[in-house]
């Protein structure tokens, strides 16, 4: 990582002053007029639509199709099936990495999940299309469903997550809690759930011989763009992915998925564009979701309530078919200091789609279930629950040792419970009233998320009016990239942000790196800000080498970069402007190039988490056991903050799905067909606005030089982790009854 | 069958021949006058990123089938902002990160604007809240949209009794 190393010493200063600012976002006016061009708002001369036709049984195979009616009605032009699909030069059940997830492209007549596509309509409007798919009526042969954490034979995966070992060990945990003097062991139940962005996946794509052009929403361009290659046989230059705007991907748009596939292959097919959406109903099978969990938490305290350990079995569920492994047990190994620490998973193989990465997977149910228990051991204890929380405060990582880059939690815990007023919380549950009567607890929760990087590159241009251009592929999925990175943009070029270019969202840029992990802003941040030294290094090169510039000879003292201009480091009074040092060298344009990587070094002396607390109103009604979240405070730290008010909004936007995951959201599957029984979003139920009355959140100052140059932690997922278990314990506070499945519903709570 | 509709989409006359009776108003928007600002997040009515104005009330235009509407007139979020000033409640959207992604954005704003029209929520958060959750969000945008709904609702308040 030596062009990583490099910043720790800079012969160029570059100053800036985009970021840190709390500038608006610079999409806002397209997407408040409508302008935003997503995905599906795209409309090739000559296209068509493609409407999936999908399965209603959850295993089996596919007998037969009413091709004719699907045919003979008006405006249909072809019918797609396995039968005359066009042929794929790369194997749809391949697996060529992890990140290469197995999909369902008509490759054969069988059925592993419900809702996975048996066939594609295509027809001159989308009201033939989708009649058209309705009258192919399948036939099957369908087998019994698999359903359920004990539907099958549980067995043990050899890794989880995204690659992470599926069991940890540090210490003794048996000895730990035979010394114990207080103990807990308590199973939680999440439910799966479904990403449901409000933008449904879909694709524009049109052929012209064998280059492919498509429109789609993606977090991860080039990893799609790679994928494609393989699977068409045909070179990645050959593929543009447009992707500028996203409605919202949360995981379920990271990779290449199979309806994406199909609608390429239908343009294969028809030899004209097509479009292809997903309806909502169809989100619930082929594009992923979040696995059901089941933990088993066992924690034993000394008399002084300090953890002699900490355990976390947990069973989770994938397909038949493919492996993906909700880590929600590791969540425990960076958050409190422990002697002992065991953390495990087994899985079920399921007859569903494939279960994916969802925001913060395996922290999201892990904190939930680790936060309620910590809670409960709390209670043991006799304890205040933050009390608690500091008494077991980790000073370095439990599960490596490691010392963490930075970690300010004591800061946010003070913050967030000043604000929120926890003090005055009564110890015991079912104290407080308010006038109208309802039950009032008050509960809180940590949060935690890794700091992550992939590896993401990026290209700054000046040009000779003295304006840049930088370039990277980045994905806004709404998180703000057009703004954040602009920003950094601005700074790595020395410029103010009126006078450069920030290009993205296109696969003919730079790779960004995959928009995931909460890591897109400094991977592709850092990417920006070396790309935005390599030009001005160069700039400086021409400059003090040249007898005319005032610069001249400044060459091993350095230049400062401001505002457009290069100054001398050690006489700030002797500068010359971007333009001028381009025009007398003669140049158009002079170009830098970036990467932004993990430095190894840091990661293995290091460990990296952005940190955060969350307290929590509830307000119960005592006769009908009905939940609402009145009041959450979040205060969080994640290192340099590159625009407050944007990182603000991730916050509250993951505070939202904390109440969501304590309070609303589950997929409830039917035990005898094997169907989500509520696929709809009216039956599946996120907050609606007034669902989350109060919220606020607190941005705290946190210094990490080691992370990565930039000093920035991701920002997107953490707020989930914590929330949910504040509000889980909120509950528990005010009812006195502890719920250990989740969502928390009101037949749990009913006459409390 | 042919069907031939009249309708005022954004102060513009239009007559639409519809070979379907089939075709929602949703559809109508996005896929043959290609307005396609207006969202489709479930078809069903269970969202609101579909919400026009019309006949001057918020709609689904989702469950709006144009044969139904003959004469209607409809205002989509394309039409908001007059002569390239943005309208309060837009860019009270913009002021008050009142969105993520966006996708849900333009059903938010039409539907803030009927709401503010109908007069009943005022200056009062908890019936913003109550008057803005037929429009989801799963971004969770809603406390900006609550606080750019209350901005607008004044601004526009004020602006009429400055009238
Ligand atoms: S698309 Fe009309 S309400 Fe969802
Ligand atoms: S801003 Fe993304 S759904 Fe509302």
């Amino acid at each position: 990582m030596s062009d990583i190393a490099l910043t720790s010493a800079p012969a160029h200063l570059r100053h800036g002053s985009s970021i840190g600012q709390p500038l608006t976002r610079r999409d806002g006016p397209l997407k408040v007029t409508g302008e935003a061009r997503y995905a599906a708002d795209n409309h090739p001369p000559g296209m068509l639509f493609a409407v999936l036709a999908v399965s209603t049984v959850a295993r089996g195979r596919v007998l037969g199709f009413d091709l004719a009616a699907a045919k003979g009605h008006p405006g249909v032009v072809e019918v797609m099936t396995p039968v005359n699909r066009p042929p794929l030069a790369g194997d749809p059940d391949g697996k060529e990495s992890p990140f290469a997830f197995r999909m369902d492209v008509l490759q054969n007549d069988r059925v592993r999940y419900p809702q996975q596509p048996v066939a594609v309509v295509i027809a001159e409007t989308l009201e033939a299309a989708t009649e058209g798919a309705a009258l192919l009526a399948p036939r099957y042969e369908a087998e019994p469903a698999r359903v359920g954490l004990d539907g099958a034979e549980p067995f043990a995966p050899k890794v989880v997550g995204a690659g992470n070992p599926a069991s940890a060990r540090h210490g003794d945990v048996e000895s730990g809690l035979r010394a114990a003097s207080h103990r807990l062991e308590a199973t939680y139940e999440t439910p799966a759930q479904y990403h449901n962005a409000m933008e449904p996946h879909a694709i524009v794509a049109a052929w012209d011989g064998d280059t492919l052009s498509i429109d789609t929403p993606s977090q991860g361009m080039a990893l799609t763009q790679a994928r494609i290659a393989g699977l068409f046989g045909i070179p990645p230059a050959g593929i543009t992915i447009r992707s500028p705007f996203l409605g919202g991907g949360f995981g379920s748009k990271g990779l290449l998925n199979g309806p994406q596939v199909l609608g390429i292959l239908a343009a294969r097919l028809v030899g004209r564009p097509v479009k292809l959406v997903l309806r909502r109903e169809q989100m619930y099978g082929p594009v992923g979701h979040r696995a059901p969990t089941r933990q088993t938490i066992r924690m034993g305290t000394d008399a002084g309530g300090a953890f002699t350990a900490i355990a976390n079995q947990a069973r989770t569920a994938t397909s038949t078919f493919d492996d993906f492994i909700e880590p929600a047990a590791d969540v425990a190994h960076a958050l409190y200091a422990t002697p002992a620490l065991l953390t495990g998973h087994d899985a079920v193989r399921l007859d569903t789609g494939t279960p994916m990465f969802m925001r913060a997977p395996g922290e999201a149910p892990g904190s939930i279930a680790l936060e309620s228990a910590v809670d409960e051991m709390a209670e043991a204890c006799g304890m205040d629950p933050l009390a608690f929380r500091l008494k077991n405060y980790a000073e370095v990582e439990p599960s490596s040792g490691r010392p963490f880059s930075s970690k300010a939690l004591r800061e946010c815990y003070a913050q967030g419970a000043e604000r929120f007023g926890w003090s005055r919380r009564p110890l015991a549950p079912r104290r407080m009233r308010d006038e109208a009567g309802l039950l009032v607890g008050w509960g809180m929760g940590t949060a935690i998320f890794p700091a992550l990087m992939f590896a993401g590159h990026a290209r700054a241009v000046l040009k000779a009016d003295g304006t840049g251009v930088v370039e990277t592929g980045a994905h806004d999925m709404g998180q703000g990239a057009w703004t954040a990175l602009a920003q950094i943009a601005a700074d790595g070029l020395g410029l103010p942000l009126d006078r450069i270019e920030f290009r993205s969202g296109h696969s003919a840029l730079p790779d960004a790196g995959l928009a995931g992990g909460s890591a897109h802003t400094a991977t592709a941040g850092v990417a920006i800000d070396r790309a935005g030294a390599d030009a001005i290094a160069k700039l400086a090169g021409l400059a003090t080498r040249d007898r005319r510039s005032p610069l001249f000879g400044a060459g091993n003292a350095g230049v400062v970069a401001r505002d457009g201009r290069l100054h001398r480091r050690d006489d700030e009074a002797r500068s010359e402007g971007y333009a001028d040092i381009l025009a007398r060298a003669g140049l158009g344009e002079i170009e830098g190039r970036g990467t932004g990587a993990a430095d190894p070094a840091a990661q293995a002396a290091f460990a990296m988490h952005a940190h955060g607390a969350v307290f929590a109103e509830v307000k119960v009604d005592p006769e009908f056991g009905q939940v609402r979240c009145t009041r959450l405070v979040g205060a969080f730290a994640a290192g340099r903050v590159v625009n407050p008010r944007m990182v603000r909004s991730q916050y509250k936007g993951g505070m939202v799905w904390g109440v969501s995951f304590a309070l609303h959201e589950q997929a409830v599957t039917d035990g005898r067909t094997g169907r989500v029984m509520n696929a709809n979003l009216a039956e599946y139920h996120v907050p609606v606005n007034a669902d989350v009355p109060s919220l606020e959140a607190i941005l705290v100052h946190e210094h990490d030089p080691h992370v990565n140059p930039l000093g920035i932690k991701g920002v997107g997922e953490i707020a989930i982790t914590g929330t949910a278990g504040a509000v889980a314990n909120a509950v528990w506070h005010a009812t006195g009854v502890r719920c250990r499945h989740f969502p928390i519903g009101l037949e749990q709570l009913i006459g409390v | 069958m042919g069907l031939s509709i009249a309708l005022t989409v954004n102060g513009a006359p239009h007559r639409v021949e519809l070979e379907d009776p089939r075709v929602t108003l949703l559809d109508l928007l996005r896929e043959r006058l290609h307005l396609t600002g207006t969202k489709k997040g479930c078809d069903r009515g269970q969202c609101g990123a579909c919400t026009v104005l019309l006949d001057g009330r918020r709609t689904n235009a989702c469950l709006a089938l144009v044969a139904a509407h003959d004469g209607a007139d409809v205002l989509t979020i394309e039409g908001l902002a007059s002569g390239g000033e943005l309208h309060p409640v837009q860019a009270a959207f913009i002021a008050h990160d009142a969105l993520q992604c966006g996708f849900c954005t333009p059903g938010q704003i039409m539907s803030a604007v009927g709401l503010i029209a109908e007069g009943h929520a005022g200056n009062d958060p908890e019936r913003v809240r109550e008057g803005m959750s037929g429009n989801l969000c799963r971004c969770g945008a809603y406390a900006g949209i609550t606080e750019a709904v209350l901005d607008a609702q004044g601004r526009l308040a004020r602006g009429s009794e400055a009238a």
